[in-house]
């Protein structure tokens, strides 16, 4: 059976196609891995194993009658904030507790129409605010590769399961860098499509100008299969770009002769761990031999993104989670009056972090400071996002390390936000100039701790990422798993 | 106004619910009266993750209505949160419109006190409404409270106007003027019980001749014409007797009170309201083209003030009958209708609102729903003018045409109503009445000429009513002569 975990989603399709094995088989394979393993992980919220029964059943009655359906059997887990009918979903708050949405997401529907096994609900920073997972209201998530470590945030959940294994794929959703940097810091792949390509109907919102759902995967592959089956124009999201997606696995195996890759030298100063540096230049210089140039190019407003960032994001949140209010849904927590009872449901219900960032987001909208932060945020946006348009016009792609730091130890900079905000600092321009990015093993630091790429893209060019994602995960052979998971 | 040195300073907001099929941001139905929450999905409850879709139809509305109140239609607007607390707000803000509404700097010609006046309307903008509560007895003694969002996410148009207002009755002629084109337009029903068409007011009173504003007041919650009217009234006196009084105004909102007659302070209620208005990042900037603006120019209706004008010069008709025609846009096209088989307008009119109109609101239906269409009606009209049956007649079978919505022509016939105007049978008829009050004749031809009336009445009744009446006249009046 472990010879299934080193399979990507297109041989376990061929084996489960062949009948060699059953999704009901390879469904209770990963229900015992996250048993045996997820007392010392904390990935999930809930396991759904009654519904994975249910669907890998299906999914085997659908592949006995030749049926075809892209992800047909394969056990996948979903970032808890993504809605799922009928099952819980709690955004890792205790204010959402008891939540059942009536509804899907618009991706799990997409995920439900190809045949998907749904494992269960992944862990992850309430609300998705956070860089390690340590946000959750229920547990906290550590890192395969030293459980004495962050698996990274707000996805942290995505990452770590889908490192040890404890699902073949998994999403998350990135606001500023919450797929990217988990996945970086638990050796997986991660992707954050452009703004717009993958739909945001069913993803509880944090920032929605910023929020894009996206996979973490075990291999390159992967991502571009999970992106096959979630990407695409979605009426009921207006922000949703009405294109039709290419069919991303279509570019795996094509070189990189000629393309430029875009080194930003604001990225490459203080404050980056040596060992991040040079594995990360390590991994250009494998480019370059493959044919691709190296072109230094200069994102000179990127120092303001991440006070740009939490300005944007925190006014967004504070209105975007007005609605957890006690009325409709979830936690209430009794008052005197109804103002009584909002402030008691929403004190006891949100988490530190989430509180800090509503105020701060009520603080920039509130009349007289608007001009000063909203609508300045508003504008340096619009610098960052000009720098990479000008990049993009000597350059394919641009690479950066993901993360300064590999993953940090559990509790290290919890007490220290601002520290902590600093995770993302090559993520969160990403986000707010709404481009696609990418986050690509390139090596370990000298802990063992897995060390990540940024591949940033042109908008909608997700496709020249995945290629050279894909020639670096070739040409590095990394380890996936660590050995303690094998 | 017990003061004459102060004038009044107006501005009104209007909420008009529009006639949508379907809500502002969902395809939710809109219609009234359902059973609560049953018109609800994910994204009019508010519920996590539902995402807004602006409906197209709510935004051909505003353009109609824009273009009706002389505004510019923005080639690019956007929608924008307002954020507050409320329970019957189901995602903790509403959808809006702020720094760039679909519509500004408009006007609506009004009439009041026989003078015609210009009021600028300052902007439309597009919103949401919220739900709605439900208390178990008052707000205040209430233990729980219910809410029904079927109202929630309903579309709405807010029109402002500039405070270009200075009486109460302007405010009601520019209220009422306003409601006409909202219901000629048909994106709107007025209905201002229910809450289609809901009013706030900002008051305030200056010195006649001074340009600065004073402190304004907010009334709230205006629901019928007459409670417009005397909540201004009241608001602006006593507005004027704090000023005389040494006093200031204080900027709060206040409710009018109808049983009272009154307003009062909402203290407390209204502490300065900071809504932290921001760009919705759900929805892209709304972009309209000049062909989306001219397809609906190209399909807009005549309007109530173009139709007065046309009604007095083309048909001739007095402005009292004008009002009363064009005040509803169906009774109109039915009088337009009639006079295409009966020219004669002013008969028409004269017709229309006295007995269709009686018939009308006893039935309690719409012109159009009238079984007696306009084609009959001009034709009963004929009937009358040809002298085939008399008014009187014509008055008698009106109910039963309205019933039965049959042709006139054939109705009289076979009910056998056509009028007598054969000399010799109405002479006949006479011969039988005068050999009946051989007193009466007596007395009438010594000078009681006022039984002529008698007379006739008694051949009417003779002829079934029947009798040509100018006929009659003549040859009864020629025969009590000898």
């Amino acid at each position: 059976m472990d010879r299934l975990l080193q399979m990507n989603i297109e041989e376990l399709g061929d084996l489960l196609r062949k009948r060699e094995v059953s999704s009901l088989e390879l469904t209770h394979f990963y229900l015992d891995r996250i048993k045996k393993y997820d007392n010392t992980l904390h990935t999930y919220i809930k396991v759904t194993e009654e519904e994975a029964l249910k669907m890998a059943k299906s999914a085997d009655e659908r592949l006995s009658k030749g049926e075809e359906g892209k992800l047909l059997g394969i056990p996948i887990g979903l970032k808890d904030i993504l809605c799922t009918v009928g099952i819980e979903t709690t955004c890792a708050s205790k204010i959402l507790k008891g939540f059942i949405p009536p509804y899907d997401a618009t991706v799990v529907n997409l995920l439900k129409k190809e045949g998907f096994v749904l494992l269960g609900k992944l862990n992850m920073d309430e609300f998705a605010m956070g860089s390690s997972t340590e946000n959750s209201a229920f547990m906290v998530t550590k890192n395969p590769w030293d459980i004495e470590r962050i698996p990274g945030g707000s996805s942290g959940g995505s990452a770590s399961a889908t490192a040890a294994a404890l699902c073949v794929a998994s999403l998350g959703t990135d606001t500023g860098g919450s797929i990217r940097q988990p996945a970086g810091f638990c050796g997986t792949v991660g992707m954050k499509p452009t703004y717009g390509r993958v739909s945001r109907y069913g993803l509880i919102a944090f920032a929605s100008s910023l929020d894009q759902i996206g996979p973490i995967t075990r291999t390159v592959y992967d991502c571009a299969a999970m992106m096959n089956v979630i990407s695409g124009y979605d009426p009921f999201d207006s922000t949703s770009i009405p294109v039709k997606a290419p069919d991303y696995t279509e570019v795996l195996g094509r070189d990189i002769k000629g393309m430029r890759i875009g080194i930003p030298k604001e990225y490459f100063i203080e404050g980056i761990e040596p060992d991040v540096r040079e594995s990360v230049m390590k991994g250009v210089t494998l480019l370059e031999r493959q044919g691709a140039s190296v072109i230094e190019i200069s994102l000179p407003h990127s120092e303001y993104a991440v006070a740009t960032y939490y300005i944007v994001c925190t006014a967004e949140a504070s209105s975007n989670l007005a609605r957890y209010d006690g009325v409709k849904y979830g936690l209430r927590i009794d008052g005197k009056d109804i103002i009584d009872m909002y402030k008691k449901t929403r004190s006891m219900g949100f988490g530190k972090e989430v509180k800090r960032r509503i105020i701060l987001g009520t603080y920039v909208l509130s009349s007289g400071y608007y001009d000063a932060y909203y609508r300045k945020a508003g504008q340096v946006r619009t610098l960052i996002r000009g720098d990479f348009e000008k990049a993009f016009n000597i350059c394919d792609v641009i690479v950066t390390p993901v993360s300064p730091t590999t993953a940090f130890k559990v509790g290290e900079k919890i007490d220290d936000p601002l520290t902590m905000y600093l995770s993302d600092i090559f993520t969160i321009p990403v986000n707010l100039a709404g481009l696609p990015a990418m986050s690509v093993p390139c090596g370990f630091d000298r802990n063992g701790l897995p060390i990540g790429l940024q591949i940033i893209g042109k908008a909608l060019d997700e496709e020249t990422m995945i290629k050279t994602a894909y020639v670096l995960e070739s040409e590095l052979k990394l380890k996936k798993i660590p050995e303690e998971f094998l | 106004m017990g003061n004459t040195d102060y004038e009044g300073v107006i501005g009104l907001e209007v909420h008009a619910h529009l006639l949508t099929e379907s809500k502002l941001f969902c395809k939710c139905s809109t219609r009234f009266g359902a059973e609560p929450n049953s018109h609800t999905c994910p994204t009019c409850m508010g519920l996590p993750g539902a995402l807004p879709v602006l409906n197209r139809k709510a935004v051909d509305f505003a353009i109609k209505l824009g273009l009706a109140l002389n505004c510019r239609i923005n080639r690019r607007s956007i929608f924008a949160r307002k954020n507050y607390y409320y329970p019957d707000l189901p995602k903790g803000y509403q959808i809006s419109q702020y720094e760039e509404p679909i519509c500004e700097d408009g006007f609506i010609d009004i009439e009041a006190g026989g003078q015609e006046k210009r009021i600028r309307v300052k902007r439309i903008h597009m919103e949401e409404d919220a739900g709605k509560l439900v208390h178990e007895h008052t707000i205040e003694t209430s233990t729980y409270s219910l809410v029904d969002y079927n109202r929630s996410s309903i579309p709405l148009l807010e029109i402002v106007s500039e405070p270009d207002i200075t009486t109460p009755e302007e405010a009601v002629a520019y209220l009422k003027t306003l409601r006409d084109i909202l219901l000629y337009l048909e994106i709107c029903d007025g209905n201002m019980e229910e809450g289609s068409f809901r009013c706030d007011a900002n008051v305030s009173v200056r010195k006649k001749g001074s340009k600065e504003l004073g402190t304004r007041t907010e009334l709230k919650n205006l629901n019928s014409f007459k409670h417009i009217e005397k909540s201004l009234n009241y608001e602006i006196r006593r507005q004027i007797e704090l000023i005389e009084a040494g006093g200031r105004v204080i900027q709060e909102t206040r409710l009018f009170n109808v049983d009272e007659g009154i307003t009062y302070s909402m203290r407390g209620k209204e502490e300065a309201h900071d809504y932290r208005y921001f760009p919705e990042p759900d929805l892209l900037p709304l972009i309209i083209s000049n062909e989306w603006i001219e397809e609906i120019r190209s399909v807009l209706p005549e309007l109530p003030g173009e139709k007065t004008k046309r009604f007095i010069e083309v048909y001739g008709l007095p402005k009292y009958d004008t009002e009363i025609l064009v005040s509803d846009k169906d009774l109109s096209y039915y009088f337009e209708e009639t006079v295409k088989t009966f020219p004669e307008p002013k008969t028409v009119s004269n017709w229309i609102m006295t007995e269709l109109l009686r018939e009308l609101k006893e039935r309690n239906i719409k012109p159009f729903e009238a079984p007696l269409s306009p084609q009959y009606l001009g034709e009963l009209l004929t009937l009358v003018k040809d002298g085939t049956i008399s008014i009187k007649i014509a008055k008698d079978i009106f109910p039963e045409l309205m019933d039965k919505g049959v042709s006139p022509k054939t109705f009289v016939k076979e009910k056998g109503l056509i009028q007598i105007s054969d000399e010799a049978e109405i002479a006949s008829a006479i011969d039988r009445v005068i050999s009946l009050y051989p007193k009466e004749v007596e007395e009438y031809r010594f000078g009681k000429e006022k039984l002529l009336g008698f007379f006739v009445g008694q051949v009417m009744k003779e002829t079934k009513g029947k009798a040509n009446p100018k006929m009659l006249n003549e040859l009864l009046l020629k025969r009590l002569k000898t």
